[in-house]
């Protein structure tokens, strides 16, 4: 067994008297590509936004074999755990350099941020492109790689993802994947929330299916892509 | 021809000091999306701490303007600390209730300290030059040049220092900063520091050009540099700079060309008819909905 980076134990979330999470336990290992599956409301948002500590939560969330109740999620992402949100989150006013300079605010090694800076350029060389534009006029696929540029340039090892393929097209949705898988292969380990299930199931190592709040199903990518209740209710064929 | 002349320095005076004022509604507003209805008391407070230091300790300019802002700055932090911070997830109606609370609580304990009004001593050399029949005051090229100086450097923490850019990302989605490794909070209680400043700032050149201070100066004052605000662009620092100056020029000249009593009328007629025309304010713009 991997070492384990992120577990879970009997997390829920509620907002008001609304469960979104009712109780689910799930682990991600290092090195990992692990993915959340299921419809709209299947809580897989409120789960990651638990983990990164946007939001209260009851049981156990640990990161690194540590605990992160109570810990700020500004800190949090000091501790190498970056959230690409829902909807990206890019900051439309600040420039794409500002975006991700922003990220860096728990950094202090100077020189290596100057050197993840070149790093990412290398990644994704249209934002070296337009680093002095504001970010705001980016297309939506350039604000997608902007997004995940953030959260590498926050020294994130561990990258959760939600749905980075929303509003892309699927030539660019499929970039932004091969982008992942390559992050992945160079030691980034990711949790990804996505309601393409297809693309989903083949980028991921294993993969857990939500539905309102529970995982109902969990294998690896390939298991899940044979089994016949998930070819039914997520890849419609 | 000179006397118009002469009205534009008075203008360019009050009007720094409605700008001033104008950017502690703004940078609040733009960062929590509230009004901080207590402003023009921080305003007041600012020209008590200058009466303070210069009678009781007599001190000079320079340590009394510090003071002002330090003092006034302290007291935006804390109250944003204790009293609007436990109220950021609740109705922003009931944030709005608790800013004018604190605002009758601090003219009220003015007031208790300070039942008569107070007269600040003059702290500076009252000098004037003439150029060609127009005549300026130190003090008022004081307030003119200092004021226009806070502006740049706050404009230069805006955008060039890494907490400006934090402000400026919050302005934008405050939801997403954290994400960011931000600590937000923190940022919030120095956008209170610099906009109360500024806000002290004013509130002790006001009690240097208006000598006779009292609890309830920053009533009128406060209200019309959050209209200077509004008109300006609320949220928007060069709006409520451009809003601030902008009514200090019509209150001037009005005043000027016409009887006195017309003054605030006329101002704040023409001020409707501006946010008639541009709902959102001069700078403002409508954000357009995000999907």
């Amino acid at each position: 067994m991997g070492n384990r980076i992120i577990e879970t134990d009997n997390l829920t979330v509620s907002y008001g008297s609304i469960a979104a999470v009712k109780v689910i336990s799930f682990h991600v290992e290092q090195g990992e590509i692990v993915a959340l599956i299921g419809a709209n409301g299947a809580g897989k948002t409120s789960t990651l936004r638990a983990l990164s500590g946007m939001t209260t939560y009851g049981g156990r969330v640990s990161f690194m074999g540590r605990d992160l109740r109570g810990v700020a999620a500004h800190k949090i992402v000091g501790m190498g755990m970056a959230h690409v949100p829902e909807g990206r989150g890019i900051f439309g006013n600040l420039t794409v350099l500002e975006n991700l300079k922003l990220a860096t605010w728990q950094r202090r090694d100077k020189k290596e941020v100057a050197a993840d800076y070149d790093r990412i350029f290398n990644i994704f060389p249209r934002l070296k492109e337009r680093r002095q534009q504001s970010a705001g006029t980016l297309s939506g696929g350039e604000q997608q790689m902007l997004a995940v540029g953030r959260a590498l340039m926050s020294k994130g090892t561990m990258l959760l993802l939600d749905e980075p393929s929303m509003g892309l097209s699927p030539l660019l949705a499929q970039e932004i994947f091969s982008m992942l898988a390559e992050l992945n292969r160079a030691g980034t380990t990711i949790l990804l929330v996505e309601q393409n299930a297809n693309m989903a199931l083949r980028l991921a190592d294993r993969c857990y299916v939500l539905e309102t709040g529970i995982i109902v199903l969990e294998g690896t990518g390939k298991e899940l892509i044979g089994n016949p209740q998930v070819k039914e209710a997520y890849l419609g064929t | 021809m000179t006397y118009f002349l002469q009205q534009g320095l008075n203008a360019l005076q009050l009007g720094s000091i409605y700008a001033l004022i104008a950017l502690g509604y703004t940078m609040v507003y733009g960062i929590l999306s509230m009004i901080n209805f207590a402003h023009g008391d921080f305003f007041m407070v600012g020209a008590f701490i200058c009466f303070v230091v210069v009678t009781f300790m007599g001190l000079p300019f320079v340590p009394a303007m510090i003071l002002s802002i330090i003092g006034v700055s302290l007291l935006g932090v804390i109250v944003e600390r204790a009293a609007y911070k436990p109220l950021r997830q609740a109705p922003r109606v009931s944030a709005i209730i608790t800013a004018l609370g604190v605002g009758i609580f601090l003219e009220n304990f003015t007031l208790a300290l300070s039942p008569y009004p107070k007269h600040i001593p003059a702290i500076i050399e009252n000098t004037s030059w003439t150029f060609g029949g127009l005549t300026i005051s130190s003090l008022q090229v004081i307030i003119i040049l200092l004021s226009l100086a806070l502006m740049t450097v706050l404009h230069f923490i805006v955008q060039h220092t890494r907490v400006g850019m934090a402000m400026r990302a919050i302005s934008w989605d405050k939801n997403v900063v954290p994400l960011m490794g931000v600590p937000v909070n923190n940022v919030i209680s120095i956008t209170f520091a610099i906009g109360s400043g500024l806000g002290g700032a004013a509130g002790m050149m006001y009690g240097m050009a208006y000598p006779i201070i009292d609890p309830y100066m920053g009533i009128i004052v406060g209200w019309k540099a959050f209209i200077a605000a509004v008109v300006g662009g609320i949220g928007n620092i060069r709006g409520a700079v451009i809003g601030g100056y902008i009514l200090g020029a019509t209150e001037i000249m009005v005043a000027a060309f016409f009887p006195s009593t017309y003054r605030d009328f006329t101002a704040f007629s023409l001020l409707l008819i501006l946010l008639i025309v541009r709902p959102y304010g001069i700078m403002g713009k409508p954000r357009p909905q995000k999907v």
